[in-house]
């Protein structure tokens, strides 16, 4: 199959091999992998890809994550949290090295995803590894020189839980970086003076980019923290067409 | 085809039942994972109906209590998300689109295809043939509790022989239409049909 794609119609994603270039522990629980795909097409920030694992036997596994690197960044990166009962989250989170290879499929979605013609101002809400995506945006949005307004409101249990923690801070302190609020939901260092609850309507009031402002929004993280974010934003009169979302995790709905 | 290469000291987790319930590329999940592109909508109960459509002509409309008096179906089914999750022996009640024209007083459907047009904006195409003869329903409940606003509620499209995102939530208007047009995941790179069987996740497979 071509390479190049000179003929209308649409053209099948292609299982490209990925090598891993570089790791990075973010915390204990999440670690990014810096990759080099052959082939990879540019993506746009917010959309995600899809990762195949081959066993010896020739078993697969496959599951989605989203990209977290700049399109503009020379390796694709994602970033992953251990689930302990999973199947693939262990493996990349505490077996892969540098060197190793798998496959990667995309990138794919189309609807999560900001670039700068869209606009702002630029309002993300992240709980968790839901950072991921947001950090696409953010990362492109400092690649590109972007004066576009932007907030992240970033919810973590604990400090040390904080993925990005000091790329953030660096992003935050450039002129025309993003406002960033941390709230840490389960313990708080000494002397923290951030919010320490779940993200809930008066934060979003008092931190969060008003309505009339008509922010592009992008909710990422747990399904409970997404449903609540995004009711208390249509009750503060943001619009559904401007809140885009993604859900990870399960909603405790009877089995 | 070049062999795909071998992650290192990677084994997986063999899945404990048989394979033949599993398409490729899927795991099971005991999970019920919730994935929409914008904020769940709230459709209150009174101001809720379900409109059936060909091209722009009415061809029935049924308020929340009218809906509900219909005939009921219950059906044990596996779903299947593009996300790779699959759940199996999911119980659903409804009212199946069979019983819906019937409803409408329709013995054939028009055909060949039917847009699904939900609260919040959301649409999807589906082949008339994959809903009819007991194939979908208007899923009401889910396991035996009426379906939450997350999972779809109060009313959603239950098609769990294609991938689970042509089971369209919040549903509100089924429109038969003459040609295949993408609806909102399929014109965003996904598969216009949708069948896990043969892994068409998206465009070209």
């Amino acid at each position: 199959m071509s390479e190049t794609n000179t003929l209308a119609g649409p053209q099948r994603l292609l299982w490209r091999t990925a090598e891993v270039r570089e790791v990075i522990d973010e915390t204990p629980r999440v670690r990014s992998l810096f990759l080099s795909v052959t082939g990879w097409s540019c993506h746009r920030p917010g959309q995600h890809v899809d990762v195949r694992l081959t066993a010896e036997d020739g078993y697969q596994a496959q599951r989605s994550y989203s990209i977290a690197s700049a399109p503009e960044a020379p390796q694709l990166a994602i970033t992953v949290e251990r689930i302990d009962d999973g199947e693939v989250s262990p493996y990349l989170t505490t077996e892969v090295r540098v060197g190793d290879r798998f496959e990667v499929r995309g990138p794919i979605g189309g609807y999560f995803v900001w670039t700068a013609a869209l606009g702002g101002p630029l309002f993300l809400i992240a709980g968790g590894s839901g950072i991921a995506p947001l950090m696409a945006m953010l990362r492109y949005r400092a690649a590109v020189g972007s004066d576009v307004p932007a907030l992240l409101l970033y919810s973590s249990r604990t400090f040390a839980d904080i993925i990005y923690r000091e790329e953030l801070n660096q992003l935050a302190a450039a002129s025309d970086g993003p406002s960033v609020v941390h709230t840490l939901t389960r313990q708080q260092p000494a002397g923290w003076t951030g919010p320490a609850r779940r993200i809930d309507r008066d934060m979003l009031t008092e931190i969060g980019i008003a309505a009339s402002a008509q922010p592009r929004v992008f909710v990422c993280g747990p399904t409970s923290l997404v449903e609540q974010t995004t009711q208390s934003l249509l009750a503060l009169g943001h619009e559904a067409n401007l809140i885009k979302t993604e859900r990870f995790g399960p909603t405790g709905a009877p089995r | 085809m070049q062999d795909p290469p071998i992650a290192r000291g990677f084994r997986g987790k063999r899945p404990p039942v048989a394979n033949d319930r599993i398409p490729p590329g899927q795991h099971l999940t005991s999970d019920f994972p919730v994935l929409s592109a914008g904020p769940t909508p709230t459709t209150r109960l009174e101001s809720w109906s379900l409109a059936l459509q060909n091209g722009g002509a009415l061809l029935g409309k049924w308020t929340w209590r009218e809906f509900e008096g219909l005939p009921q179906t219950r059906v044990k089914v596996d779903i299947h998300c593009v996300t790779t999750w699959s759940k199996l022996d999911t119980n659903w009640q409804g009212v199946t689109i069979d019983t819906l024209l019937q409803a409408a007083g329709l013995s054939e459907p028009p055909r060949p295809y039917v847009m699904l047009h939900c609260d919040g904006g959301y649409t999807t195409n589906v082949p008339v043939e994959d809903l009819i003869n007991g194939k979908a329903m208007i899923a009401t409940h889910f396991e035996g509790k009426p379906l939450s606003p997350e999972h779809g509620g109060p009313a959603r499209l239950l098609v769990p022989h294609l991938y689970f995102w042509k089971s369209a939530k919040w549903v509100r208007r089924l429109r038969f239409i003459p040609h295949d047009e993408p609806g909102f995941w399929e014109s965003l790179g996904y598969h216009l049909y949708g069948d896990p069987w043969r892994e068409q996740r998206y465009v070209g497979d």
